[in-house]
């Protein structure tokens, strides 16, 4: 793999490893994206051909050296061309939330004040339009899809492929200076700014250098044995770090193909037909395959049933092993292998993980039940733990050394402290350099020998040298007994059921725990049908006395299996309440991520919190939605209060005692 | 707007051109009944032209003489400047005029992509037997027309159910499928009978923005019958209002809105 990589080594930018792989790896698959029903295609050399004409378009509009460029919309080609373009042309690319609501889009777009900005369609078009009454401003702004924008004002709106167009005429005059901006970047320079979604307060834009990007990608390149003829899935947000150290910063570093989907509903058939050798996906995302997976078994015929269920408790037996090369007998490994060939093959394939080598999933807690489902499969499922300030990689788990609730050991070239109130701190060549325009933030979380804190609580474990992450430092509290309340804990093992979407967990400072829970409409919607329970909303079935009961009942196992954890114990659930609506990064209860706002949730839902510790049986409660345009509106409800079973544990503690 | 005679310009700034088609008197009967009485009116290239009224006031019929499914008793269909025969309906099609129907006529058992592909129809020019064996021009015409259905299948966003049986479709995107299978035959006249019909505000808006952007990227000229008049207000270019088989209006939306006999006909006066 070393070799494949040989030319790379002194390159220090992104734009120099375009070049790089221009020539190295010239025909070889750079880009595709599914248009028009047809895999389109663009070598190494294509991509550099287009990436050139799009900076030199730039150049001709105008763009300096330090500009901001944001660039907004879905992952397609066109939009990461975009970003190593503006890199190319000196000009620091500046990816957002495609889904952000205005409110936000105006906040980081006056924040960096990009003065270009390159977005998808139409509706983007329409969103940037609708926040310039902000004091800033931008100059010009680039669409891809001319579609609806014929009568548009295009004094400052710019065709994509036309600016392409003009950079490809303007070439032979554009060309030194694009050659003169290319050879000035180094690796101090800025590679890429992203707004970090932030659980608390205004997103910060966090400034990553090329030394940051190019050496991250690269160790974990090396650590994964990545190389050119890998292939990804691009479909998760181009704003989030993740996406683009894999599909840019190890794109580039390796040479492997980067796959766009055709659009988000046909995230799943585009994944199958690529079938993507390295592949990440939050916890979420292998939840809702899972459960899918589960809706149709259960649709399926007695025979298939009954053969499914036969080899999956097979493969949670030995597949696990397999995959981690312990001694397994003979004849289990035959066994396996029978149901790999009539299940287990097939049902990787219908997922689309048929030829996936290493996967990875981070971002939250996985259920280790979810986990070990992959893994049985016989799919390298894996574990990181990282954030964008440090460039994604913060501990890994090696091939072999794989467990649901570890995030693995220190990455390559990062060094690991623990504080004594449990706070994790690293430092790695993956340090951000500053969050832009913020330089208290920066003081508060990078100290002055480059230890940065994750505010996540956590230890290594003795045996094993494996991290284990218990929760955010600042959710992590004492119940008015001083038992630890750790909320994280006991909502994602509420939330291992397919039926719960989301939990909130209450009860810092307080005598008891209380729970939110957020049912899951597909799978309880499809049990709703099965079982013949006609609903007229999210609403109506989340309030449906059955619902509650089925609920009710995992909370109790839930409080069971806490309770055998004595540190913990506290935390058992003795109210809760399922919640009549989903809870909504357009409402602000979540980040973009999909992480709970626990603060937010807590003040908005005051008045139920209250109810669920005073013992009323129901509560009426009135709550504001903001629809996705900004529009606001308001659900009013009647939530029925549910009490669950709860372990004592106390006896058992004195007589331990 | 007066000078109607090379055309005109709408209020958002589009070129109205000549006229493609024009109803000169025509009445239409079903034994003793009278379905339409007299009417004439005409259809401007590139326009979205509206038929309004109440239930039973001969809208569908007034499509379907459009159409030619329909041949009046009495009256002409001008069409492109001359009187156009009787014809059948593939004959139709071949002049491009392309229509959806208001209780959706799909192929149930094919997928989205194959009922998109019927409407390509009239642009395949090998035989049945060239085309069942896949060789040769029939190849090459298969894909220049897959090419056409996947262009409008990305136009009206239904990628993700290219492969699914229409059966398995909510109403809503049924609606859809059918308006792509009409595009399919890249019509210049495209005749929608109740696009909106049952559907929610969100498929509502959808399909107003489907509609809009055909005619702004093709230039297609539309003529569609709705109920819904907010949708055909905002819509439409020029409406005809019909009541009892009769016309008793046609302008822009305004005009038509401030016609008193509109006003009582259709958007209902109170009754003392």
């Amino acid at each position: 793999m070393a070799q494949m990589q040989s030319g790379a080594e002194g390159l220090r930018s992104l734009p120099a490893l375009l070049q790089r792989n221009a020539t190295q790896f010239a025909n070889s698959p750079a880009y595709r994206e599914k248009e028009f029903g047809i895999w389109q295609c663009w070598s190494w050399a294509e991509a550099e051909k287009e990436i050139e004409a799009l900076a030199l378009g730039l150049i001709n509009l105008g763009v300096n050296r330090g500009d901001f460029i944001a660039v907004i919309g879905r992952n397609r080609p066109y939009m990461y061309w975009s970003m190593v373009a503006a890199q190319s042309v000196g000009a620091i690319p500046v990816p957002l939330y495609q889904d952000a609501n205005a409110e936000e889009m105006a906040y980081v777009l006056s924040h960096c004040g990009a003065r270009f900005v390159v977005v998808t369609d139409q509706e983007q078009v329409d969103k940037v339009i609708e926040v310039q009454d902000q004091p800033h401003q931008f100059e010009h702004l680039l669409y891809l899809d001319p579609r609806g924008l014929r009568k548009y004002d295009h004094t400052q709106l710019h065709q994509y492929s036309h600016v392409q167009d003009q950079g490809r005429a303007a070439h032979d005059e554009l060309i030194p200076d694009l050659n003169r901006r290319r050879a000035e970047l180094d690796y101090d320079s800025t590679c890429v700014m992203l707004y970090t979604s932030g659980t608390t307060g205004k997103p910060k834009g966090v400034v990553l250098s090329n030394r940051n990007v190019i050496e991250s990608a690269k160790n974990a390149s090396e650590f994964d044995k990545l190389g050119v003829d890998d292939e990804i899935l691009a479909y998760l947000p181009m704003a989030w770090v993740g996406d683009f150290i894999f599909s840019i910063g190890q794109a580039y570093w390796t040479g492997f193909c980067v796959n766009c989907p055709e659009s988000a509903e046909t995230m799943m058939t585009d994944l199958r037909e690529i079938g993507p050798t390295y592949y990440f996906a939050p916890p979420r995302v292998f939840e809702t395959q899972l459960t899918n997976v589960m809706i149709r078994m259960e649709d399926a015929g007695k025979l298939k049933q009954r053969m499914f269920h036969h080899f999956m408790a097979h493969a949670k037996k030995v597949g696990p092993d397999i995959l981690d090369g312990k001694p397994v007998s003979f004849m289990d490994r035959i066994k396996y292998a029978l149901g790999d060939f009539m299940v287990y093959g097939p049902l990787k394939d219908t997922l689309g993980f048929g030829k996936v080598r290493v996967g990875y999933t981070a971002g939250e807690a996985i259920g280790p039940e979810i986990f070990e489902f992959y893994r049985s499969l016989g799919i390298n499922l894996k574990q990181l733990y990282g954030q964008t300030e440090a460039t994604v990689f913060i501990t890994v788990q090696p091939d072999g050394e794989v467990r649901a609730d570890t995030v693995g050991i220190p990455a390559p070239d990062v060094e690991i402290k623990i504080e004594d109130n449990g706070e994790i701190f690293y430092r790695s060549p993956g340090t951000f350099v500053e969050y832009y325009k913020n330089p208290e933030s920066t003081a508060d979380t990078k100290d002055s020998e480059g230890w940065v804190a994750t505010g996540d609580a956590g230890f290594f474990e003795d045996k094993s040298g494996h991290l284990r992450i218990i929760d955010r430092a600042k959710d992590v509290g004492k119940m008015a007994d001083g038992s630890m309340f750790a909320p994280k804990y006991v909502e994602n093992k509420l939330k291992f059921y397919p039926d719960i979407l989301e939990a909130v967990l209450f009860g810092n400072g307080k005598d008891r725990c209380v729970a939110f829970i957020n049912i899951d409409l597909t799978a309880v919607g499809n049990w709703a049908e099965r079982n013949n329970i006609a609903y007229a909303s999210y609403q109506e079935l989340a309030g449906h006395p059955k619902v509650l009961q089925s609920i009710s009942e995992h909370v109790s196992t839930v409080n069971k299996s806490v309770a055998e954890d004595p540190m913990l114990s506290g935390c058992q659930v003795h109210r809760f309440v399922v919640l009549h609506k989903e809870l909504d990064a357009d409402d602000g209860e979540m980040t973009r991520t999909r992480k709970v706002r626990r603060r937010i949730v807590e003040e908005k839902f005051a008045d139920i919190i209250a109810a669920l510790y005073d013992g009323s049986s129901q509560i009426s409660t009135n709550t504001e939605v903001t629809y996705e345009d900004g529009r606001k509106g308001s659900i009013s409800a009647t939530l029925d209060i549910g009490d669950a079973e709860v372990v004592t544990v106390m006896a058992q503690k004195v007589a331990a005692e | 707007m007066k000078d109607m005679q090379d055309g005109y310009t709408t209020a958002d700034g589009r070129k109205i051109g000549g006229v493609v088609m024009e109803m000169k008197n025509i009445t239409l009967r079903f034994g003793g009944v009278v379905a339409i009485k007299d009417i004439s009116f005409d259809i401007r290239e590139g326009e979205i032209r509206a038929i309004i009224g109440p239930n039973g006031a001969g809208k569908s019929s007034m499509l379907n003489v459009i159409s030619g499914f329909y041949v009046p008793q009495e009256g002409e269909v001008w069409f492109h400047g001359a009187p156009r025969p009787q014809m059948k309906p593939y004959e139709v099609a071949k002049q491009g005029i392309a229509r959806t129907f208001q209780n959706i006529a799909l192929f149930e058992g094919m997928s989205v992509l194959d009922n998109v592909m019927t409407g390509r129809l009239g642009h395949m020019k090998s035989g049945m037997f060239a085309q069942a064996l896949w060789r040769g021009k029939a190849e090459a015409e298969e894909v220049a027309n897959r090419e056409v259905a996947e262009k409008i299948i990305d136009f009206l966003e239904i990628q993700h159910i290219r492969k699914t049986p229409v059966a398995r479709l909510p109403y809503g995107l049924k609606k859809r499928v059918e308006l792509a299978r009409a595009l399919a035959a890249e019509p210049k006249l495209l005749l929608l009978d109740e696009p909106m019909a049952g559907m929610n505000v969100e498929e509502k808006e959808d399909m107003s923005r489907f509609i809009l952007d055909v005619n702004d990227e093709f230039g297609t000229t539309i003529a569609l019958i709705e109920h819904d008049m907010g949708v055909v207000m905002d819509l439409s270019d020029r409406v005809v209002v019909m009541d009892y088989g009769k016309k008793i209006g046609d302008g822009t939306p305004d005009e038509v809105r401030n016609n008193q006999d509109v006003i009582d006909a259709y958007l209902g006066v109170s009754n003392d």
